[in-house]
């Protein structure tokens, strides 16, 4: 009996042909923003300048994940998360493991790859936001095919976040962020004394994705 | 298959030597279960040869008694002196010139009894048991029961006075962790085995190590959830004494496990993913041993206006679910927050320096004058800018008494 007759045989018995070659589409999270959902089992990064908002939707996807009732991780290379931003961003702060690694990226690096091999936690964060880029830069490639290769085949959301892309072709999925419009009320603080607030923030996160790039604007309320 | 001692010294320890099932039948009697110990010892009476043996060890006079039945082996070790093995069905034959007494019964039944002329366990044995029931009631059919050694019941168990510790002292002083680590295992593996032959677990790990110096190092671990994961403790144990290394080489182990009932939890489809407990806190052990003891745990924020106040709590998985809020502008913090030089004009920064922060003010909003534990003896004021600078970004200004700070940036 011929390939071609074993495989007509087999389609029959199963209702229909079936597509070897294609992987099964990976488990979704919401990230806050619509249409933008960030694969469960895969390295995600979060990239852009200082003020692009991208700690702005790193809240927002603690949020998500706090509200799903996941454990989440935070590794803060540079200690530089705020609580009281993320408890105003509505995450739970008693479902997040916070580490702190003053300023050491390296250390960053074996935390995470410590909460990943430990398993358990919905959503894990490396942040190297303000991570020198010389220092990110030095980050070896086989690192982050480690981190990838931990979160493989786990239900955890890993995301990285840092100035620019690190990863490479071990991130899924890579969300630029950039900031399109900061907008204050009230009148031009040179001109007389008068009541003037930072209101919110409009920014852009691209995606950028194998099968499909697209793009959209959040706007990030400061009060 | 059940033994009685009936006598006086310290019988109970004696009997635990034998069996964790021991009953303290009377300040004088203790009955114990001996099933299974034919593995050990052979035949009755080589079980009863033992004990009599551990018996003059720890010099208790009693008489041993073996039975298929606890309250006939009380009976038989009340009334005979030495060693007693009643063969099994032979029960009542054996008892039968007993005194009824032996049985204690009430007043009442033992006066009847007595005018009827029956005074043996035999002479209670022969009655019929309607007879019986009609004329004395179920006490007098629970008496004829033990008189011909038929009765059946389970013993209630003398509580054991737990105690799970253990000591080690090492022929030479070991002065590495290594080494150490095998002591270690050994203490912690014999007092796990401990622990599981009851169906217990542990929640607290208590280390004491003497040491050639004549100090002594105390560590104590705590488990969220009870446990018995020897392989967890042991690599717990050598974190904990990598960041607390003993001063000298260690001389004597001491080592005790807090014994609690093993916590059972039903899992389920829809419960939310987090991490196993003990699990959790090896890896969050591991963390601690890379980036600093007091840098990991979940922020918990202070009941203050003080700003940047929080303070760090041991994680725990779980607790109440989040809400999700709009999306909120975030604050990015320098620690420590950078000191800044600031050219003001007309009241109001226009230029602002500081390490890694350099550009023309271009928008401002401020300033927000807070102060508070003015009432304490550490008072704190300061004048908050929110700013858009040249180089592109935003960031969060404050002046105080001591000078100009950025204080991190929105992003």
């Amino acid at each position: 009996m011929g390939a071609a007759a074993l495989r007509e045989q087999f389609d029959s018995f199963l209702g229909g042909p079936l597509d070897w070659r294609t992987r099964p589409l990976p488990e979704t999270v919401p990230s806050g923003i619509a249409d933008i959902d960030l694969p469960r089992g895969a390295l995600t990064e979060i990239v852009g300048p200082a003020s692009s908002g991208r700690t702005s939707l790193l809240l927002s996807i603690l949020a998500a994940a706090a509200e799903r009732q996941e454990s989440c991780a935070l590794v803060d290379a540079e200690d530089s998360f705020d609580p009281v931003s993320a408890a105003a961003a509505g995450v739970c702060l008693d479902r997040l493991l916070w580490v702190r690694c003053a300023h050491n990226a390296e250390h960053a690096l074996k935390a995470a790859d410590l909460l990943i091999q430990g398993g358990g936690f919905g959503l894990a964060i490396l942040d190297l936001g303000d991570t020198p880029p010389a220092t990110a830069r030095r980050i070896s490639l086989t690192s982050w095919f480690r981190l990838r290769r931990a979160v493989e085949n786990t239900p955890s959301v890993l995301v990285s976040m840092a100035r620019q892309p690190l990863a490479r072709t071990c991130a899924t999925l890579v969300l630029e962020c950039a900031r399109d419009q900061a907008v204050w009320s009230g009148a031009s603080p040179w001109g007389a004394p008068a009541a003037r607030l930072l209101r919110h923030v409009r920014a852009r996160a691209t995606s950028t994705q194998r099968r499909r790039a697209c793009s959209h604007v959040f706007t990030a309320a400061a009060i | 298959m059940f033994a009685c001692l009936h006598g006086s010294g310290d019988l109970a320890a004696l009997a635990f030597d034998f069996s964790p099932l021991v009953e303290r039948t009377a300040a004088d009697t203790v009955t114990f279960d001996v099933s299974g110990l034919d593995r050990l010892f052979g035949h009755p009476h080589e079980i009863a040869a033992a004990i009599a043996r551990r018996a003059a060890e720890r010099q208790v006079k009693a008489s041993i008694a073996i039975a298929d039945n606890p309250d006939a082996a009380i009976c038989a070790a009340r009334g005979f002196t030495g060693t007693s093995l009643i063969p099994h069905g032979d029960e009542a034959k054996f008892l039968g010139g007993l005194p009824l007494a032996l049985l204690s019964p009430n007043e009442g039944l033992a006066e009847t009894l007595e005018r009827w002329g029956i005074r043996r366990f035999q002479d209670l044995a022969a009655l019929p048991p309607l007879g019986i029931a009609e004329r004395l009631g179920p006490e007098g059919l629970r008496l004829r029961e033990l008189a011909r050694g038929e009765a059946e019941r389970k013993l209630l168990p003398l509580a054991d006075a737990l105690s799970f510790e253990d000591a080690y002292e090492p022929e030479y002083p070991v002065d590495l962790l290594e080494p150490l680590a095998f002591l270690l295992a050994r203490l912690l593996n014999g007092l796990a085995t401990r622990l599981a032959t009851r169906g217990l677990a542990t929640d607290e790990l208590r280390l004491r190590l003497k040491l050639e110096n004549r100090d002594t190092l105390e560590r104590t671990l705590r488990l969220p959830v009870p446990s018995l994961d020897t392989k967890a403790f042991l690599k717990l144990l050598q974190l904990d004494l990598e960041a607390h290394p003993p001063a000298s080489p260690v001389v004597h182990l001491w080592m005790a496990m807090n014994p609690v009932k093993p916590q059972a939890s039903q899992s389920g489809l829809y419960i939310p993913m987090a991490p196993e407990p003990v699990k959790l806190e090896l890896t969050l052990a591991r963390i601690r041993a890379v980036v600093g003891q007091d840098r990991v745990g979940s922020p918990e924020l202070l009941d203050t206006h003080r700003p940047n106040a929080f303070r760090m709590r041991e994680f725990r998985a779980g607790g109440a679910a989040g809400r999700r809020a709009d999306i909120r502008l975030a604050l990015r913090l320098f620690r420590p927050p950078r000191q800044a030089r600031v050219a003001v004009a007309s009241g109001k920064p226009n230029f602002v320096t500081a390490e890694g922060v350099r550009g023309k003010v271009l928008d401002l909003a401020g300033p927000w004058r807070t102060s508070g534990d003015w009432w304490s003896m550490d008072p704190w004021s300061r004048d908050e800018w929110d700013i858009a600078l040249s180089d592109g970004a935003l960031y969060r200004i404050y002046c105080e008494p001591k000078g100009w700070f950025v204080e991190g940036n929105f992003d």
